[in-house]
């Protein structure tokens, strides 16, 4: 099969009318809103130096933060402001998505247009700013027709780099809900497909240099007074933003959302869930690549409607807990603190994706380690490594406490290449998930957790407050409870890591689907 | 009785920050001068004497620190600036025109701010064109710096016409100007300052161009004036730097004499 004609290219290209549209919208605005504040702010500050320095040493500032933990920032800050509004004045907005994107990435746009604006400005030759109030100009009119004028090419410029920069980050912002070009490049990450990271990555080039043009032939117009390149240019803006709301005014409005975390099971799990809705005749789309906390609030408020996710997770992370109820026990209660959140748990699929310590089995063989305890002994001289979050979560302080763990080293990994490395001798241990499909492929051991130091992690179904009482909804998603084993479960992680046309989440959600009974 | 002055400078002192210490610099100190209806007043002196200043804070450019400023009977601190600037021509130096405006628009643009109907400010810049001697069909929608330095001096000053002003306030005009233009255009000038009974005030440091073109001229030296008077008046004048510029232009004038007078005998 040739490159071209792989069918992973249809795939992504049905995504591109939503994406691009949900991208354009989320950058333009951005764009916008920073152009707004920030050339006011720059026109006032210019001939001060003292608000000039504060004004580009903020805007610096938050240049220096990294474009995803700007982004992640907002949601958290605006959940708060939104609980405030509604305790305050009676009302609250979705943190989710649009919102938080749409003002990080203002914020992010402002330091180029500033900084351009108040070069330009102040790089006017004197004489003529002279020359203006000579011939009687108000400040204002000078400001009009004869600063900003000659300032443009600058702030064209800067503007233009904004531009650019904006719709490179937005890409970030689909962890926090917003869908972007960035899905394509999420969900490429976490299930290996190269091809889906590859079409995000040139779109979003593609936009950033077709919008940087547009933005050149405006301001060749404006400052060769040639009315074509202006209108060229604005139309060429106008057009795109029009296209891409054409698709999202056209396209149905989904009555069932369905969330997905950052990794591959939870692409091929809301796939099946979304499959399935379709199936019972239910209209039914995926929000996939959401953060970890941020997935459960935005359940929580009704901006998804399901998703799968771990009692342990929910256990330690969500609500704080500490102690170490055994599995029954501890979904029984999960099950009725969530109620009380009107958040329902419909039930477990069945299988456990938790996390285990993990190393080859030769390896473990040869030290005779078999359990945590085994390991113990040993640790002092290996390396263990984690995914980004493992070594400030609870489990790992449990491990440490319960075990008396000390490493060599320890290191954070993207947990797709874990496998590899751990398989390859990298690292000595890693901390794995159990349902990953290539610890069978690498034929890696799970070492056995005595002390019961990690908690239970069944994936269990949760339903968003207003889809407390739908019948349709539930009884399209029963089939599926309590039917996936973790052997199927690790079977489905592995074809969806794998390379090729049959490894998009859809394709093996199809799989699974059949696999556990499904006509 | 005589005329009130149209322009009327009384005790006027103005300093700056020198922008390293405490210490200011003064400017103009304790300047008083008149300047009647219809005069071609030029102010000669060496850069940093405080000429331009003087200029400055006729049309409020700068205010005063003491001393009052009149025009037309006007104290300039108690009319809006704006207004005053709109009824005053300024030509600053090396024209000072809008790079981005074509030459239209920078003639046009007093007019355009006291708000003249469209059709009367394109009227006003074709014959401004053609006052300056400018070739309409060739200049009119040309941007500055496709114009040569005398042509552009020629828009500044077609630019300051504009609003019909009764005032003339140029700052060394055309001093970036080659020797055959700067003459040229002093000459066309000082003929339209008279056709147009304009009262102008030139400041400039070429005592030669003042003594060819003003009716009266005064000398400043350290932020006053030490001189004022006709020309003939300034050559009677005992203040030895008054002597000293005007040895110059005397003794041009005196070698030319004689290089042509040989010239004629052999």
């Amino acid at each position: 099969m040739s490159f071209l004609s792989d069918p992973r290219w249809r795939d992504a290209a049905a995504h591109l009318p939503d994406y691009l549209g949900s991208h354009v919208q989320v950058s333009l605005a951005a764009l916008a809103l920073g152009l707004v504040i920030s050339l006011p702010l720059a026109i006032l500050a210019r001939n001060h130096a003292v608000s000039r320095g504060i004004l580009l040493g903020l805007a610096s500032v938050v240049q220096t933060v990294p474009g995803l933990a700007l982004l992640a920032l907002f949601y958290p800050l605006l959940l708060a402001i939104a609980s405030l509004t509604l305790r305050w004045f009676g009302f609250d907005f979705s943190a989710f998505g649009f919102l938080p994107a749409m003002l990080a990435l203002a914020l992010y746009s402002m330091l180029p247009v500033l900084r351009n604006t108040i070069t330009g400005l102040n790089g006017v030759d004197p004489a003529l700013l002279e020359a203006a109030q000579g011939v009687g100009m108000t400040p204002r009119q000078s400001l009009f027709t004869v600063e900003l004028p000659l300032a443009l090419p600058v702030i064209m410029a800067g503007i233009r780099t904004s531009a650019v920069w904006v719709i490179g980050t937005a890409t970030l912002s689909t962890p926090i809900g917003q869908t972007s070009l960035g899905n394509y490049i999420f969900a490429g990450l976490q299930t290996q497909n190269w091809v889906l990271v590859l079409f995000g990555c040139v779109a979003s080039a593609l936009l950033a240099l077709a919008v940087d043009q547009f933005l050149t032939l405006i301001e060749r117009g404006l400052r060769e007074r040639k009315r074509l390149h202006t209108m060229l240019g604005s139309v060429g803006i106008a057009v795109l933003v029009t296209a891409t709301l054409i698709p999202s005014t056209a396209r149905a409005p989904s009555t069932y959302v369905v969330g997905a975390k950052t990794f591959a099971e939870q692409y091929v799990l809301s796939a099946l869930i979304e499959q399935r809705l379709q199936a019972a005749g239910l209209q039914a789309s995926t929000r996939e690549g959401l953060g970890s906390s941020v997935i459960f609030q935005a359940l929580a408020a009704n901006n998804i409607d399901v998703y799968v996710d771990y009692s342990g997770t929910l256990w330690l992370n969500q609500f704080h807990r500490t102690d170490m109820p055994p599995r029954e026990t501890l979904l029984a209660e999960l099950k009725e603190i969530l109620a009380k959140r009107d958040i329902t748990l419909l039930g477990a699929l069945g299988f456990e994706n938790a996390y285990a310590l993990v190393m080859p089995r030769q390896r473990a063989d040869a030290l005779g380690i078999h359990s945590i305890t085994d390991l113990a002994a040993h640790a002092p001289t290996l390396s263990l490594a984690g995914d980004y979050e493992f070594f400030s979560r609870p489990e790992w302080a449990a491990l440490q406490k319960a075990y008396g763990l000390s490493f060599r080293a320890q290191r954070q990994m993207q947990p797709d290449f874990m496998y590899a490395a751990v398989a390859s001798g990298d690292v000595d241990v890693i901390a794995g998930y159990t349902s990953e499909g290539r610890i069978k492929e690498y034929d890696l051991e799970t070492l056995a957790d005595p002390k019961h130091a990690i908690p239970p992690y069944d994936a269990v179904l949760l339903l968003a407050p207003r889809r407390a009482h739908d019948a349709a909804l539930q009884e399209a998603l029963k089939p599926l409870l309590e039917r996936i084993d973790i052997a199927t479960m690790r079977e489905a992680n592995l074809r969806a890591s794998g390379s090729n046309a049959n490894s998009s989440p859809a394709s093996v959600a199809r799989w699974l689907w059949q696999r556990i009974g499904g006509q | 009785m005589a005329l009130a002055p149209l322009i009327a400078y009384a005790h006027v002192r103005k300093s700056f920050d020198n922008g390293h210490d405490a210490e200011r610099v003064t400017a103009v100190d304790d300047v008083s001068l008149d300047i009647a209806a219809g005069e071609f007043l030029a102010i000669v002196g060496a850069s940093g004497s405080g000429k331009s200043t003087l200029l400055r804070l006729a049309n409020r450019l700068l205010a005063p620190d003491s001393g009052r400023v009149l025009v037309e009977g006007e104290d300039v601190r108690e009319v809006d600036p704006v207004r005053l600037r709109r009824r005053m021509g300024y030509v600053f130096q090396s024209g000072g025109l809008f790079p981005h405006m074509r030459v239209a628009d920078n003639i046009a643009v007093t007019p355009r701010l006291l708000g003249w109907p469209a059709a009367e400010v394109a009227a006003r810049v074709d014959e401004l064109l053609e006052v300056v001697r400018l070739d309409r069909s060739l200049h009119r929608d040309r941007l500055p710096h496709e114009l040569s330095g005398g042509q552009q001096q020629r828009v500044g000053v077609a630019r300051a016409l504009a609003a019909r002003p009764r005032i003339m306030l140029m700052d060394e005009p055309f001093g970036a100007l080659d020797p055959l233009t700067r003459d040229n255009l002093g000459e066309e000038y000082r003929a339209l300052h008279r056709r147009l009974a304009l009262t102008t005030v030139m400041v400039t440091h070429d005592m030669t161009a003042a003594l060819l073109l003003a009716d009266r001229i005064a000398v400043m030296r350290a932020g006053r004036v030490v001189a004022q008077g006709q020309p003939a008046e300034l050559s009677n004048n005992n203040e030895p730097y008054v002597a000293q510029l005007l040895s110059t232009p005397r003794r041009q004038a005196e070698r030319l004499n004689a290089l042509l007078a040989g010239a004629s005998a052999g």
